[in-house]
């Protein structure tokens, strides 16, 4: 029997994990209270990562075990979304190659906009893919900087076998501005700590998780999960111990491991929680900005039967340690180094051929003709030799989730890139198709004729003559 | 079935002006530098010439669109001039254009000028430029090494040459096109270096280094043809002809099917093939007098050995460490110092490659005249990517050959 409720969840975490004591080593100068802060390690997303391609990353990864075409409506959920005026969750769409007739919305301006969105998806009744991401941009030197990493995640609401149903939520707004970034600016503006945990995680939160546990007719002690994604110490068992929820019961933040994915960080703790819950137990997702969003879930039997391609455990453990805080600060736009005449290449993008070729630029659609099944990319009205030359025959073909094995490549240091040298090649997909690509997220000299490729989708240039970028599909080490 | 354009055309007269960075002159006076040489070589008046051909690939670099410059920089008499474009072969394309116009009757005479202007960019490499509206969203806008690095790595693959093998292969042909180019007045580069130094060169393109790419240059060069009935009339009687000219470009299949394995040129096989039927030569290996290919890089020259069909596929590297393409080995390659030392002034270096040959044809080449009267000599010039490129042939030759 189909019931509503979140049928799957997947998680996104850049591959680079920048050592908190390597910003400490630069920074410690001027910033000495920091200190006790730089231990463990944050993810950082690489200079051809942004919310959108985080977020896409994360759908494909709850998306694994779900027919695509069921998905009825793209959200996704951010601070740090790349257009203020081009709906983000399209692109997202175009990406997953989903047909057409979605909808899509794209949530935003608040800490709690990953809640918001997975709320509204649960008080509707489509099925909903969820999405949330944030490439945080903390000062330098801050202490955000030390809590926080970049992360994405995705859940998908709808009917179906839910592994997990709503019992209960319960949202208050008000305006407490604990800290803001205006439009277009770069960085957060904090007000006093203790005035935050004090006045607001304590005087909003606690009551507010009361009234949710009444509304639900559940005892604190009866919450197995309790997900406080907040980065200041001791806030969630402050909470807990309020509530009645058990001190066991109360999840751990990522901070050691990952750091505070902003607004994207309630999404990614619940898909964490989600990786290892247990068939009956309760979930509390408790996020907080301009008041809070408590959702409370069930955990259903189903839960088990559908999994992420790597879930977060799986993101977490695709890793690469960095001690390069110059190159993360660089990624940032936090450093300018001089990047040399060949930087000054103009990446205009005409939107004109953008839109003519939507499906192979942003979904990697290539083509195969039907006549002799010569897979090709990209798409022609002639198929590639060797061929007949009939005209037209070309049907779509997506490569995006297809393997694919690296033929030729090079580490180019002449051609400008922000992570220099730069890796392309030609690479061949298995069971046909061939394009020359760039290569992203590999490690040392694992690169290598042969070596098995996974795509993925980054940024391909920034056209900063018109604050406009460029996304396509690049090839990683497979995973 | 065509005949093909063997023995139809003479070469009247060819110019090149000295390569290099030549920071004092626009492209309009090196192209005037090659047409004096030129026209002094032909003897004859621009009155007589009845349509040119330009060839240049960065227009948008000094001189511009069109056959404009051509014309205003020659005052030539207001004949029709056409600027080709081939990427890196536009030099030969422009050479073709000229030998087909005469080879058709429509000319008695006409010119092929190939020019560039490389170094007014700022910086050093080639200028990094669009490759198409809808290219630029999905293709590379890599660097030239970068490209034809990744030769190397399919050509050990599918040979199983090792890394050290390969790389002191390809320092062989830098070496020796160093040697070379230090007898050629007119050449970029004219110092000899040792195989340490290139070995030991920075790294550009993993696994090119320094001394395994070109030079980038400023420069042109320039050929006048005719028929060799006309030439005979107006007094020549060493009579050098076009004896082959042929041009394959790619289809995509190299780069979108799965046919091709990366280390070699699948066109300059189809163009060479074509060529040596076109000049009635069956075994290149004994017949070629010496060869000025596009050696834009030292792997480029070494797979270009095997695409020639002059060493055996998968063995060009030991033909090159055994000295057979030196200026004093069987069949000196890049005699003149080549893309690596007289320079590569792109729109130039189709026409630069075929005045060597012509040269030494002539037996004018100077201090590195080769001593055993050369009788056909081929050229290669090639433009684009090895996924992607145009690769031109042409072979020129004494007339009663």
């Amino acid at each position: 029997m189909s019931e509503f409720g979140i049928l799957s969840f997947g998680a996104y975490v850049p591959i680079t994990r920048l050592q908190r004591s390597a910003i400490h080593a630069t920074n410690g100068w001027f910033a000495g209270g920091l200190r006790g802060l730089a231990k463990g390690e944050k993810a950082v997303a690489n200079w051809d990562e942004d919310s959108v391609t985080m977020a896409l990353e994360a759908a494909r990864d709850a998306l694994d075990s779900i027919d695509r075409a069921t998905v009825q409506r793209v959200a996704i959920a951010s601070t740090t979304l790349p257009f203020a005026d081009r709906q983000n969750a399209g692109i997202v769409k175009e990406a997953l190659n989903l047909p057409d007739a979605v909808g899509a919305i794209d949530v935003a301006g608040s800490q709690r906009a990953a809640t918001s969105a997975l709320l509204a998806a649960l008080g509707g009744n489509e099925t909903t893919l969820v999405t949330a991401a944030e490439i945080t941009t903390p000062k330098p030197a801050s202490e955000r900087e030390m809590t926080s990493g970049d992360a994405a995640a995705a859940v998908i609401v709808g009917t179906g076998t839910p592994i997990a149903k709503l019992v209960a939520s319960h949202s208050v707004t008000m305006d407490f501005v604990d800290h803001f970034r205006e439009a277009g600016e770069a960085h957060d503006y904090d007000w006093e700590a203790r005035w935050v945990r004090d006045e607001g995680f304590a005087r909003i939160m606690n009551p507010a998780i009361a009234a949710l546990l009444q509304k639900a007719g559940v005892e604190g002690a009866a919450i197995d999960h309790f997900l406080v994604p907040v980065a200041v110490k001791g806030v969630p068992e402050m909470l807990a111990k309020k509530a009645g929820i058990g001190e066991g019961a109360v999840a751990d933040t990522l901070g050691a491991s990952l750091g505070h994915a902003g607004a994207a960080h309630a999404l990614v703790m619940l898909v964490a929680a989600l990786e290892k819950a247990k068939a009956g137990e309760r979930i509390l997702l408790a996020s907080f900005g301009q008041g809070c969003d408590l959702i409370l879930f069930e955990v259903t039997g189903a839960i088990g039967s559908v999994k992420p391609r790597l879930g977060l455990s799986g993101w977490l453990a695709r890793r690469i340690e960095s001690t390069n805080y110059a190159k993360y600060l660089f990624h940032r736009g936090l450093l300018q180094l001089d990047r040399g005449a060949r930087a000054e290449h103009d990446s205009k993008t005409a939107l004109t051929a953008l839109w003519r070729n939507r499906k192979a630029v942003l979904g990697l659609v290539g083509g195969r003709c039907s006549k002799t099944g010569t897979v090709q990319f990209p798409k022609s009205e002639v198929s590639v030799n060797a061929n007949d030359h009939a005209v037209g025959t070309q049907e779509d073909y997506p490569l995006a989730e297809v393997p694919a094995k690296v033929m030729t490549w090079t580490a180019d240091a002449l051609t400008y890139s922000p992570d220099p040298p730069s890796y392309y090649g030609n690479i061949d997909f298995v069971g046909g198709g061939r394009m020359m690509t760039e290569f992203t997220d590999f490690a040392g000299d694992a690169l290598d004729v042969g070596a098995d490729l996974r795509m993925m989708f980054r940024i391909k240039a920034f056209d900063e003559n018109r604050g406009f970028r460029r996304y396509f599909w690049k090839a990683a080490p497979a995973f | 079935m065509a005949k093909g354009i063997r023995d139809k055309v003479a070469i009247l007269g060819m110019g090149c002006a000295k390569f290099g960075e030549r920071w004092d002159k626009d492209e309009d006076q090196l192209m005037l530098e090659a047409y004096e040489e030129a026209m002094a070589d032909a003897g004859i008046e621009a009155s007589q010439i009845d349509a040119a051909w330009l060839g240049a690939a960065f227009d948008a670099q000094n001189i511009g669109p069109s056959g404009i410059p051509l014309a205003v920089a020659l005052r030539l008499p207001d004949i029709g001039v056409t600027k080709v474009e081939n990427y890196c072969a536009s030099g030969t394309e422009s050479f073709r254009g000229a030998v087909y116009a005469v080879a058709s009757g429509a000319c008695d005479i006409a010119l092929a000028m190939g020019a560039e202007k490389l170094k007014d960019t700022g910086y050093g490499g080639l200028p990094v430029r669009t490759r198409g509206t809808t290219h630029d969203m999905v293709g590379i806008t890599g660097s030239a090494p970068g490209n034809f690095a990744q030769l190397a790595s399919a050509y050990r693959g599918v040979h199983g040459v090792g890394k050290d093998d390969l790389k002191r292969a390809m320092a062989h042909v830098s070496v020796k096109s160093h040697a070379n180019g230090a007898k050629n007045p007119k050449a970029h580069l004219q110092k000899a270096v040792t195989m340490d130094q290139v070995l030991n060169a920075p790294m550009i393109a993993e696994p090119l280094g320094l001394f395994d790419c070109c030079g980038v240059s400023d420069g042109a060069a320039c050929a006048i043809v005719t028929t060799p009935e006309i030439a005979r009339a107006l007094g020549k009687t060493d009579i050098v002809t076009v004896k082959a000219l042929q041009l394959a470009t790619s289809n995509g299949w190299e780069m979108q099917a799965q046919g091709w394995n990366g280390s070699y040129f699948h066109t300059t096989r189809v163009a060479a093939t074509k060529a040596y039927d076109e000049a009635g030569i069956t075994d290149p290996r004994s017949q070629l007098s010496l060869i000025e290919v596009h050696d834009c890089f030292s792997v480029t020259e070494l797979v270009t050995m095997e695409d020639l069909h002059i060493s055996k596929e998968g063995q060009g590297w030991r033909d090159v460490l055994d000295g057979f393409y030196d200026s004093d080995g069987s069949i000196p390659c890049q005699i003149d110092g080549g893309l690596k030392c007289f320079g590569h002034p792109i729109g130039a270096s189709g026409l630069r490659m075929i005045y060597e040959n012509y040269l030494q044809i002539l037996g004018r080449a100077g201090e590195r005249q080769r001593q055993d009267n050369p009788v056909f000599a081929l050229s290669h010039n090639l433009g684009g990517m090895p996924n992607q490129n145009v690769s031109s042939i042409a072979i020129i030759g004494r007339a009663d050959a």
